[in-house]
Parts: C-alpha cells; structure tokens; sequence
C-alpha cells in the first residue's frame, strides 16, 4: 500500500505538468493581449516598456519555464517556511529560510521570483491563501450538511426499496440534479430574502465573527448559499448511497447475518452500511474538488468572495498569472484528492490490492 | 455493460426464442416475432416518468422552434417613441389577478423587458439557442467520445496513450478552462464567423471537447468485451476489414449505451451553456439564450422576478425532462432489466 502511494505521487508529478502545460498553452494560444486594458492615450513605447517589465518579451518556453519554477520550486519553499516559523503544527520545528525575499537591487541574481498577479502586485498564492477561507466555510459547511442529510435518505430508500419515500428521494435527487445553481440561488434568493425577508441575499465577506450577535449573523448569511450547494450534492451522494446498499443489500452475507439471528438493525447499520460506505467514500472523496470549480458559480450568484470569484475577476482583468495560477491549484485540488480517493479505497476494501 | 444483441438489431426482426425446448417439448411459437426495439419501446413505455420526460421535451422543443411560426411577434423589436414608454416593463397577464393596478397587457402576455421587447417571442428565441447548443455539442461530445472509446478499446496499441489522454481531460478543471478560453478566443472566432456564429461554434466547440470522457470510458469497456465474442471472431475469419467490422458489427452493439450518454449529454451542455451565459461568458445580451435572460433578470429581481423564474423553469424543465428520458432509455435498453 505504501509503495502504491509513493508511486502514484511520483506519477502524478508528470500528470500536473502536463496539465500546467495545458493551462500555458491554452493563454499562450489565444490570441488575448493583456495591455488591451491600458488606456489609449499610453504611447506605443511605454506600452512596450510595460510588455518588457512584465517579462512577456521573453520567448514561450522561457516563460514557461519560469512559471514551472514558480509554483513547483519557490511556492513550495515558501510554504515551508510558513510551516516552521508560524503554523501551530510544524511551528516546533527549527525556523527555516529557504524562501530568499528580494531586497532593493541588492540580491536580484539569487532571490527568488513569485508569481505576481498583474492586478495587485502581490504574490497570487498569498491571495488565493486570503480567499480560501471564504471558500472553504461556504463550501465545506455545505458539503457536510449535504453528506449529513444524503447518508439517511440513501441508506433508508435503499431499504425500502420503491416505497413512496423512496420515490420521492428519487424525484427530489433528480430536481437537485436537474436544477442548474444559478437557477436555485436566484430562486431561494426571490423566495427567502425578496418575499419573506429571513435572510441576506448577499454574502458580507467582511462580517468578523467574535461575539454571539456577529455568529447569529454569520449562521444567517450562510444559510442560503449552503441550501443551495447541498441540495446538488445531497442529490448525488444520497442517489450513488442508495445503489451502494442496493449492491449489498441481496448478498449471501446478508443471508447469514439474519439466518443467524441478528437484529435487523445490526444487520443494516453494521453489516451492510459498512460494505456500502466503502465506494461511497471513495465518491466523497472525489466530489471535493469539483464542489469548488461548482462553486464559482454560487460564489457569483451570492456575491461570496472566494477563489471562484477571484478567477472571474482575473479572467476578465486579463490577468495572466493569477488564471494560470489559479487554474492550476484547482487541477492541483483534483489530481491530489484522485489519489486519495484511490488510496482510500485500497485501505477500505482488503479486496482491492494494489501491486 | 449491456448484454450484446444480435449483431445487426436494426435488421433483426427474427423471432428471439423460436424452437426453443421447454420442458422436453418443442414450444410452438405462440405470438407473432417482435423486433428488439418493439421490445425496447414496451419496456420504456412501463416508465412513467420517462414517458413524461420524452413529451415534455418534445412538447418545448416544438414549442420553441415552431411557436414563432403562430406568435409573429420579432424579438428584437424595440418600440420607439411614446410606444416605448407604454411596452416596456409590461408584467405578465396572471400579475392582474392580484394587482389590479398591474402593468399588463394581452398583446404581450408574458411581459416586456425594460426595452419594451417581448418576453415570449424572447423565451422562445433564446430557447432555440439553447436547445440547438445543446444538441449540437451533445452530437460533437458523442462523436469524439465514441471515436476516442472504439479506437482505444479495438486497438490494443492505441489503448494505453487514449486512456492516459482521458484521465489528463479528467483531471484537468473544466469550467476554469471553458471560462478562460470562451474569453481568450472569442474575438477570433467572432472575427472569422460573425458574432453570434462565432460564439456558438465556440461555445459548442468547448462543451463537446470537454464532455466526451465519460463516453470514451463505456465504449471502450463495451467494445474490449465485445472484441472477445464469437461473432467477432467468425466476421474476422471471413476477412472483414476493421472499419467495416466496427461500423457493422461493433457499432450496432454499443448503441445503447451511446444512447444513454446522448441524452445526459444533452442536459449538461444545456446546463453547462446556461452557465456560462449567466456569468457573462457567453452570448451577447441582444442575443438571448435562456441562461443569459436569467442572468439579466437577476439585476432587477426585486420588481420583475419573473424575468429569471421563466428561463429558470424553462432550463429545469428541459433538463429534468431529458434527465428523466435517459433514465428510461437505460432501463428500455438493457436486456437485463427488460422483460421483468
């Protein structure tokens, strides 16, 4: 198992490089010109000048090779010393400082470069790192509740099997499926903050959480973009739980466990839940980084300032590096939470071994 | 996947179970022979919601295409002068019924826009758009797909790069890309096909390139099964050449689960056009598809809810709709569950 981890992380490191070869194609390609948004009345040489200060005189493969730098060598390097010097867990560690800041002229040759969006100036994972909370309390809290209310249906329809609680889980999961959530957040926005007036219909970014009133608060704007995140993935997870116990539910096992004499609730909860959860981990797994590239569209619809709205921003500011930045961090996301899902799955089921 | 048919089902109006013994006795046939898509339209008529499915989408689809044919109302029109002042922001007729002081008019019974055009003639226009992006797309995505899934799984060399190219297309993040390049190239494609054409060959080109993975992966399982039966074998031996094998032989056996991708594939390139359109990434605004009607709806959601509730239906409605039909075509068309 072991060895099968450390090679999938060695492969994926081809994988990601290939994908940010991609991501650089692709803005290399089109035919965008990122000074389109300076103003006219900039004279042709200054533009020129600006084109040179940014780098984008440099042939394709240097800067591609630059950029590669960038995310694969020095933002490691600053994570790093962010791990020693100031995070609770490694912060024990002896300090490190891989990272070398540039200081004025005096050490161009060896500092090292960021990756700098065009837009503020700043290194883009700094950004990103300010967003992703935002992100992560929209999402993740959806992503629980919806697990949360999707393991009951699925486990229940399962067993009762074209019952009427089990057609509706059916009907309802195929609206959630259905339902696009540019649709539903306008919808519950028309519903509960237009008609009745519960809740805000725009997310403030800017809310500080540190008294009751202010969580109240924060619990109230956060209720409708979760509803509208978990009704999709509580239509997924609970339909893919339900197959799984169906899977499970008519195997010899099951035959025995009750021939035997087990309570019915044993049999369930223990004896199948447990075989079903395997796969249905696995899709859990999976799911995380698709729920943030769907986020973007939620985080637009409710005016959340996360990395989906940071990536929309920059697209339309033509700011190379932080789409290119930002795009890799999500197929990063994907890749690494593909070989979790496979490592996971090999731990779960002792019938999967991998070589 | 599904169990293989005959080799040719399209022709295969033979009786599926002549001279076969029951019990030690020669069973008489007692019907007359029934042709596998016979059988696969009973099944599919047991499933309610797919019969529903199917109208509904039909019913929108002809709504949408050949309502302009009755309702001669151009979408584009704009009202000029006091005309202007009277058309635009009309509600729709039902508002009358609990606000009498409503703007309404039966001229325009869905409404106007805030340019005074018609809210109906603009649904139905925006839904040719969407529904032809969506088709269009589904039809490039299935060719891809299926191409990708036959080449990998007949040709054993080409197996591993194919199925390699798939797990990259899987693991790359989608809607970043599509949001990126519909942006990037945009300009290009308008420059060398009009606007709006260039928009929708983007648009379409985009969705179909994206979505074929899932299809590539079945077909290329059914077609690895399928390579290993007899019938196969017997086609070679006579020395039929790949091509005419895949395309008489292969082909026909894998349709249904083809089928089945068509129809989800029609729900996502709606969805994912719909999308793109709401965020500002697709058709221009006098160019309504139905996500950007919702999207320019949201501005003024207070007032004129109905101008995203409609479109938001419509997109609902035509995606649960197909969702529904593929659900039944998977049950019609797999001999496993037919016939029970």
């Amino acid at each position: 198992m072991l060895t099968y981890t450390i090679r999938r992380l060695i492969l994926s490191i081809p994988t990601l490089l290939f994908i940010a070869l991609v991501i650089f194609m692709l803005l290399e390609l089109a035919p965008g010109d990122p000074m389109a948004q300076v103003p006219l009345t900039v004279p042709a040489e200054v533009k020129e000048q600006m084109r040179v200060a940014l780098g984008l005189d440099q042939p394709s493969y240097v800067r591609f090779w630059k950029w590669i730098v960038q995310i694969f060598w020095i933002e490691p390097k600053v994570f790093i010393d962010w791990l020693t010097t100031s995070s609770g867990l490694f912060g024990w560690l002896p300090d490190t400082a891989f990272y070398e800041r540039c200081v004025g002229l005096s050490n161009l040759d060896t500092c090292d470069y960021r990756a700098l969006s065009w837009q503020t100036r700043s290194p883009v994972i700094d950004i990103v790192l300010q967003r992703i909370p935002q992100t992560l309390w929209v999402v993740g809290t959806a992503y629980v509740v919806g697990i949360l209310i999707a393991l009951p249906i699925g486990i229940y329809s399962a067993y009762r099997q074209y019952s009427w609680f089990d057609q509706a889980g059916t009907f309802v999961s195929m609206v959630g499926f259905s339902v696009p959530p540019f649709f539903s957040g306008v919808l519950v926005i028309v519903i509960f903050s237009v008609g009745l007036g519960w809740f805000p219909s725009i997310y403030d970014t800017t809310l500080e959480v540190n008294s009751w009133e202010s969580f109240k608060k924060q619990i109230n704007q956060m209720i409708l973009p979760v509803m509208v995140l978990a009704l999709q993935i509580t239509a997924q997870i609970s339909r893919f739980m339900r197959a799984s116990m169906l899977d499970n539910l008519n195997q010899d096992y099951v035959r025995t466990a009750r021939a035997k004499g087990l309570g019915e609730r044993v049999v369930v909860m223990v004896h199948v839940l447990r075989n079903s959860m395997i796969p249905v981990v696995t899709v859990i797994a999976l799911g995380i980084p698709s729920i943030f590239g769907g986020a973007i569209i939620t985080e637009q619809v409710f005016k959340v300032n996360g990395i989906g709205q940071m990536l929309i921003g920059a697209i339309q500011a033509n700011d190379l590096p932080t789409v290119q930045t930002l795009t890799f961090v999500f197929a990063f996301l994907i890749v690494m939470f593909n070989l979790i899902a496979d490592v996971l799955y090999g731990i779960l089921d002792p019938r999967i071994r991998y070589e | 996947m599904s169990e293989p048919v005959p080799s040719s089902p399209l022709s295969a109006t033979g009786p599926l179970q002549d001279e076969v013994s029951v019990d030690g006795e020669s069973a008489v046939l007692t019907s007359p022979p029934r042709s596998q898509w016979r059988d696969v339209w009973d099944q599919f008529k047991t499933h309610k919601g797919a019969l529903f499915g199917a109208f509904v989408f039909l019913f929108i689809t002809a709504a949408v295409f050949l309502g302009p044919l009755i309702w001669r109302v151009d979408p584009q029109f704009l009202p000029k002068g006091r005309d202007f002042l009277n058309l635009r922001d009309t509600r729709p007729i039902w508002t009358a019924l609990w606000d009498s002081g409503a703007k309404v008019t039966w001229a325009h019974p869905l409404g106007t826009d805030n340019l005074g055009r018609d809210t109906l003639a603009r649904l139905m226009f925006g839904g040719r758009i969407s529904i032809a992006v969506g088709l269009t797309a589904m039809v490039l995505s299935l060719v891809l797909g299926t191409a990708v899934g036959v080449v990998a799984g007949y040709f054993k060399r080409l197996d591993g790069p194919l199925m390699r190219l798939t797990d990259l297309f899987l693991a790359l993040p989608l809607l970043p890309m599509i949001l990126v390049a519909s942006l990037l190239f945009r300009d290009m494609l308008a420059a060398m096909f009009g606007i709006e054409g260039g928009i929708f060959i983007l648009i379409v080109a985009l969705i179909g390139i994206t979505s074929w993975m899932q299809t590539a992966r079945i077909v290329r399982g059914d077609v690895l099964a399928l390579k290993e039966r007899e019938f196969v074998l017997a086609a070679k031996s006579i020395g039929t050449r790949p091509g005419a094998l895949i395309r008489r032989h292969m082909l026909p056996n894998i349709l249904s689960p083809i089928m089945v991708s068509a129809t989800l594939g029609i729900a996502t390139a709606i969805i994912t056009e719909s999308a793109l359109s709401f965020l500002g990434f697709g058709f221009p605004p006098d160019f309504p598809t139905w996500g950007r009607l919702l999207n320019d709806g949201v501005d003024r959601l207070v007032s004129y809810p109905e101008r995203s509730i409609l479109p938001g239906i419509l997109i609902s409605l035509v995606v649960l709709s197909v969702n529904y039909l593929g659900d039944g075509l998977r049950d019609a068309l797999d001999p496993r569950i037919r016939g029970r």
